[in-house]
Parts: structure tokens; sequence; C-alpha cells
């Protein structure tokens, strides 16, 4: 009798065990994927999506082993017994509210154990909230606010550039042009959207003004979701700026080119960010696009100094039909991050991917952007490497313009006015 | 300056005329059958996807789409009405105002399905460009959308005034039972009236395709605003929501461009506040 219900006892304790290790055990690691499936911004969530697929195929080992990125050469995951990466999708709308509950839900539910994504600051903010509560690693390379990686959370670590970045490559860009074309550039108009990523690109743009000595003529927010932006473009025409600087998502990008040139409003540059470099914004807009600046980490022609990026994008357009695009190559990172980081820690436990992120040393080799590699600051958790450029919209195509040094074509600088177009 | 004011009075005029355009069709609904119809903005999604398939399919100009949305629209509205909201009418007040939400959803969701979350412009057909009066840049497909708001309005109206099913149909949204005595058949009144709010907002989809993108969520903010117009204008007045329709547009502009354009919108739902404050049945409602 005794006996019996020991080996009961035992039994039930092994059946436990077993279920509450599922992940290893199957060989399958599941990370959670929080993107805006559906709602406003789908599009760029399921770009982002893409690039995310993708990675996780080459970590799989599907793509063979000549690409030099983490995990491709081996296939799965060699120090944890060759485990396969999957993604659980969860849907947030594009809503700060389902961010966060969604992201729970993958944890709690689904036993992920760790989350990507979110593409939306506000969203990722949220996001980000849940998993620091419960204790499960964050790493988010789609994401642009500053303050993400201002709040020294342990388990949220950023490998893309943030918008304080970006928003003074703009004035450092400005400075450039100024030494190259001879001619002063004076005052500047700051123009976002009103959530988390458009007000703190706000901000730092009014912050760098200040400082690389530019005058802010115009200071407008606005609802990305406007059906109509006549008053915003009227505020900007009235302010004369020599150069507009635009933070916004994609649908807000459509209207106000649309708006510009309804108004004929023509600085002498268009900076902008992205809205403006998503895939749905120039088959919208067509050559309405042209010489727009905008701010990125990626673009195909970066492939010239770096065959990497040549053969990552040739596999995207095989895969999916279509170019690359900035979102997709952004998100493309993270899964690479994480599985390296589970590799050398051995383990999923929270606690030793922490430990392994913050080791994470990733050579400039194995990333698809111009950067030195992926190494966190131990305090913020934000890549130092991580640095961004500018490019142009030429010939519907985004060429890299800027830094002059790495720059595919010239800059088309003044911008050329909306007459003449189709 | 004055060039400026002008130019966002224009603007705010043309935003506005699309805006009557959109809610006359919600007032009528609201007026004959006091639903509210939250599938409003995805009735608009689905008249601009039809405008856009026409054209890319058929070389079809939105411009000429236009009868097409309209009884595709129409019959839909009926169908829909038919089929699922008459169905509801007689189920628990809760259960009237879920339905047309959850159609709101299914539709936009398929559009998602069916079309892909993109973004779609149609490019530019023969309503192209813009008209240059000195400093004032008048675009065309906005004007000829407001143009043919006002026309699409001015039927409506005298079909309701003059027609004896437009009569029966403001009957019915007078006094329900009393029009019931008179031998009117209020459920085909239901219907129609149902069919031809579809239809309305089918027409403004096709105008609207003609310079706005499209896309499955397109119709959210649009809905809401027509809304907010409805409201204003008071529920189920026709010459109540064109005239809020405009006053929303000029709000909207000449707000944005007086004070921040930040504040825009608020200012549109802060009049409407301060309207249902002291007149609460709206401008025209009784």
């Amino acid at each position: 009798m005794k006996a019996k219900s020991w080996i009961t006892i035992c039994l039930s304790m092994s059946l436990l065990l077993m279920f509450s290790a599922p992940v290893l055990a199957q060989g399958v690691i599941k990370i959670g994927g929080v993107y805006p499936l559906s709602g406003n911004i789908a599009s760029t969530g399921l770009d982002c999506k893409r690039g995310v697929d993708l990675a996780v195929d080459i970590i799989n080992g599907k793509y063979g082993k000549d690409l030099d990125l983490p995990m491709a050469k081996t296939g799965g995951l060699p120090n944890l017994g060759g485990a396969k990466l999957e993604v659980v999708y969860a849907d947030t709308k594009g809503e700060p509210k389902n961010g966060m509950s969604e992201t729970e839900r993958l944890i709690t539910q689904e036993k992920v154990v760790a989350i990507i994504g979110a593409y939306q600051s506000s969203v990722t903010k949220t996001a980000s909230q849940a998993t620091e509560r419960l204790k499960v690693p964050y790493v988010c390379s789609d994401s642009s606010s500053p303050t993400l990686t201002e709040r020294n959370f342990k388990y949220f670590f950023r490998v893309s550039p943030h918008d304080a970045i970006f928003a003074r490559d703009w004035f450092q860009f400005l400075k450039d042009v100024e030494k190259k074309t001879g001619k002063k550039i004076a005052t500047v108009a700051i123009l976002y959207e009103n959530t988390e990523f458009g007000s703190n690109v706000g901000k730092y743009a009014r912050k760098y003004a200040e400082e690389f000595g530019y005058k802010v003529v115009a200071d407008i927010s606005y609802a990305a979701n406007a059906t109509d932006v006549t008053s915003e473009v009227g505020n900007l025409i009235k302010s004369k700026p020599d150069v507009l600087m635009h933070a916004s998502y994609i649908t807000d990008a459509i209207l106000f080119t649309k708006t510009f040139k309804e108004m004929g409003f023509a600085p002498k540059g268009i900076l902008t960010m992205a809205g403006y470099i998503e895939p749905g914004y120039l088959p919208a807009v067509k050559a309405d696009g042209s010489n727009i600046i905008v701010r990125s980490t990626f673009a195909l022609d970066l492939g010239k100094k770096k065959p990497l990026v040549t053969k990552v994008s040739q596999l995207f357009k095989k895969k999916y039909g279509i170019d690359m695009s900035e979102n997709a190559a952004r998100s493309f990172m993270a899964p690479f991050v994480l599985a390296d980081a589970f590799n050398r820690a051995k383990s999923t436990n929270s606690e030793a991917v922490v430990k392994a992120l913050l080791e994470t040393n990733i050579p400039g080799s194995q990333v698809i952007y111009p950067w030195k590699g992926i190494k966190f600051d131990p305090q913020s958790h934000q890549n130092i490497y991580a640095q961004g450029g500018l490019v142009q919209v030429q010939n519907q195509q985004y060429v890299t313009v800027w830094p002059f040094a790495s720059a595919a074509k010239d800059v088309v600088w003044p911008f050329p006015g909306w007459k003449g177009r189709k | 300056m004055p060039e400026q004011l002008l130019q966002q009075i224009v603007n705010g005029l043309l935003i506005g005329f699309m805006y009557s355009l959109i809610a006359i069709g919600l007032t009528l609904i609201w007026g004959v059958m006091n639903i509210v119809n939250f599938a409003h903005g995805e009735f608009l999604m689905i008249g601009m996807f039809t405008s856009f398939w026409l054209f890319t399919m058929y070389g079809l100009d939105p411009l000429f789409s236009i009868p097409i949305c309209f009884l595709l629209l129409f019959l839909m509205g009926m169908f829909i009405y038919r089929f699922i909201v008459s169905k509801v009418m007689k189920g628990p007040m809760l259960a009237q105002l879920v339905v047309t939400f959850g159609i709101g959803i299914f539709l936009s969701n398929l559009a998602v399905y069916l079309w892909t979350p993109d973004f779609r412009l149609i490019p530019p057909t023969i309503l192209q460009g813009t008209w240059e009066f000195g400093e004032l840049n008048l675009s065309i497909p906005k004007t000829v959308a407001s143009i043919g708001s006002i026309i699409t309005s001015l039927c409506l109206f005298l079909f309701l005034r003059k027609s004896k099913t437009g009569k029966a149909i403001l009957a019915t949204e007078m006094d329900r039972e009393a029009a019931l005595l008179m031998g009117i058949n209020t459920e085909r009144i239901n219907s129609l009236s149902f069919g031809i709010g579809a239809a309305l907002v089918g027409v403004a989809g096709a105008f609207l395709s003609t310079y706005y993108y499209i896309y499955p969520q397109v119709g959210g903010l649009f809905g809401l605003i027509a809304f907010s117009i409805v409201a204003l204008g008071g529920f189920g007045s026709i010459e109540g929501a064109f005239i809020a329709g405009i006053l929303v547009g000029l709000a909207q502009t000449l707000g944005g461009f007086f004070f921040d354009p930040a504040y825009k919108y608020a200012i549109v739902f802060m009049i409407y506040l301060i309207t249902i404050w002291i007149r609460p049945q709206g401008l025209l409602g009784w």
C-alpha cells in the first residue's frame, strides 16, 4: 500500500516536471512576438512579422550554412541540444492596453520565455511593463522612443537606435549640407504625431535645434488618425521654414504628402521618420514621395559594401516577393540576439538569459546594418553601437545619402518643389 | 495672412461638405429606426473599396462608379437590414446596439482578410490637380466631391419631400404608430431607409476615394465624426446634419489654424458638447 502510494507520488511528480518544462523537452523554444497585426497600422505589423519569420527560419537552419549570422551555421541552438526557435504571435491592434494584456497572455498561457516586438513605442512601453513585472526578457529592435531605455528596466533590451540619435542626425545632416552647398539654413519647422513616438521626437528636435543653432518657427503636433490636415499645413506655410522635420506613422505620412502638394508647401528640405519609409508609402503616393529624406538604419544599397545585406534581402525577396524594407530589417535582428543569448546561457531561465544578454557581443559582420555590432549598455540596455543614417527617395527607391561618406548617391538639395509631377 | 485665412475657410468647407454627405445617411437610419448604425464608417470603407476595385480591374473612373456604388451599397444595406438588423429589432435594446457594432468589426476584418491591410490610392484620373487663384489653392477632386455632396443631399431632400415613398419615410420618422395606422408598411420603409442610408455613404465613399487613401480601417474616425454631426444637427434631421457637417469642417480647420492644430478635434467636440448642453435636441432636431 505504502509503496504503491510512493510510486504514485513519484509518477505524478515526474509528470508535473515534464509539464513544467515542456519547452525544452520538445526541443522547441517559444518566444512571443507582439505586433499590430490588425488595425490602423496592420500593414506595418505584418511587415515586421516577415522580418522575424525570415530570421527564425535562418536560425533554425532552413537556409544553409553560408550566411554569417548567429546560429545560421549550426541550425538550431547547439548548446541546447539543437533546439529550434518558434514565435507565438499576438495582435496588439496598435493599442497600448492590448500590448500589456497580450504580453501577459503570451507569458502566462502560451509559456513563452522571451518577448520581441511591438513596433509602436507606446505599445512597447506597456508591454515591457508586463515583462518587467513577470520577469521575462524583452528584446526590442523596432521601437525607437528614447524613454524606453531611460527607465533602466532589468529585463528590457533595445538593439536599434532611438529617436534622440535620429533627431540629432537630422541636425548633423543640416550642418553637413550647409558645409557642402555653402548656403545657410536658418529655420526649421517641427511636425509630429502626438503619441509616445512623435512627441518624443518633438522634444529632442527642440533640444537639438537649440544646440545646433537653428530657430524653430513652427512646432505642431497632431493626431495620427486625422481625416484632414489642411490646418496643420496652413500653419506650416504661414511660418515659412527652411526645412521641415516630420515624425509620422504611415496614414498621416500619406495624407500630409498629398496635402503638401495640394497646398504647394515646398521648403528646402523635408526630413522625415518612420511612416515615410514603410512599404505602403511609396506605392500609395508614387512620384509625390520623390526627394523626401527619411531616417533609416537599413537600405538595400548597403549591400554594395556589405554582401550579407544582399544575401539576406535576396532570401527575403524570394520568400515574400517584395523588397526587404526598413521595418522588416529592424525586426529581423531581435530573434538572433535572443537565440545567441539562449545559446550562451545554455538555458531559457530569465536570470541566466538576462546575464547572457548583458554579455552579448555580436560583431558588426553579423548584423545587416552599418554598425560596429551589438553590445548593450549595462545600465540602460541600449545597444551602444546602434546608429542611424538618412535615405532619400530617388526614382522610387530609397538610396543612402547620408552620412556622405557611405552615401550611395548624392543628395538632391534643395527640394525641387511639386510642379511637374504627375 | 488673409490668403491663408481664405484658404483655411475653403478647406473647411471642402471637408465639411464631405462630412455632411457621410452624416446624412447615418441620420436617416437613426431617424427612421432609432438605431445607431455603428457600421456606418465601414459602409464608407466598402464604398471606397468598390470604387477602387472598379478602377483597378476595369479602369472605370471613380466618377462613373458612383451609380454602381450607390446601387451596391443600397442592396447591401437592404440585405443587412432584412437578414440581421430586423431580427434584432425585436430583441432587447442592448442587442440592437451591439449588432451594428458587430457588423462593423466583421466588415473591416473581412476587408483585411480579402484585400490585406495595405494602403491604396487611386492614381489621378479625370479629376486631378489644383486650381490656383493667386495664393488660393483649390483641389479639383475635393471641389468636385463637394459639389457632388450638395447635389446628392439636394436629391435626398427632394425625394423625401416630393415623392410618396419619401413622405412615407418622413412620416415613419415622425411617428411610427401613426404611420402604421395610416397604412404605411413600416417594415418596408425601414429596409428602404437602411438601404438609402447605406447607398448615400457609398456615394460619399466613391467621392472620397478620388483623393483619400483607402484601407480597411479608414471608416473609424469618419464614422465617429459622423455620429457627432448627427447629434449636433439633431437626430434624424437631414438639413441639420448637412449644416452641422459644414460647421464641423469649418471648426476643425479654422480652430486648428488659429489655435494649436493639436486641439482641432477637441474644438470640434467641445462645440458639440456646448450645443448639446444648450440645445439637447441638436440644432434642427425636434
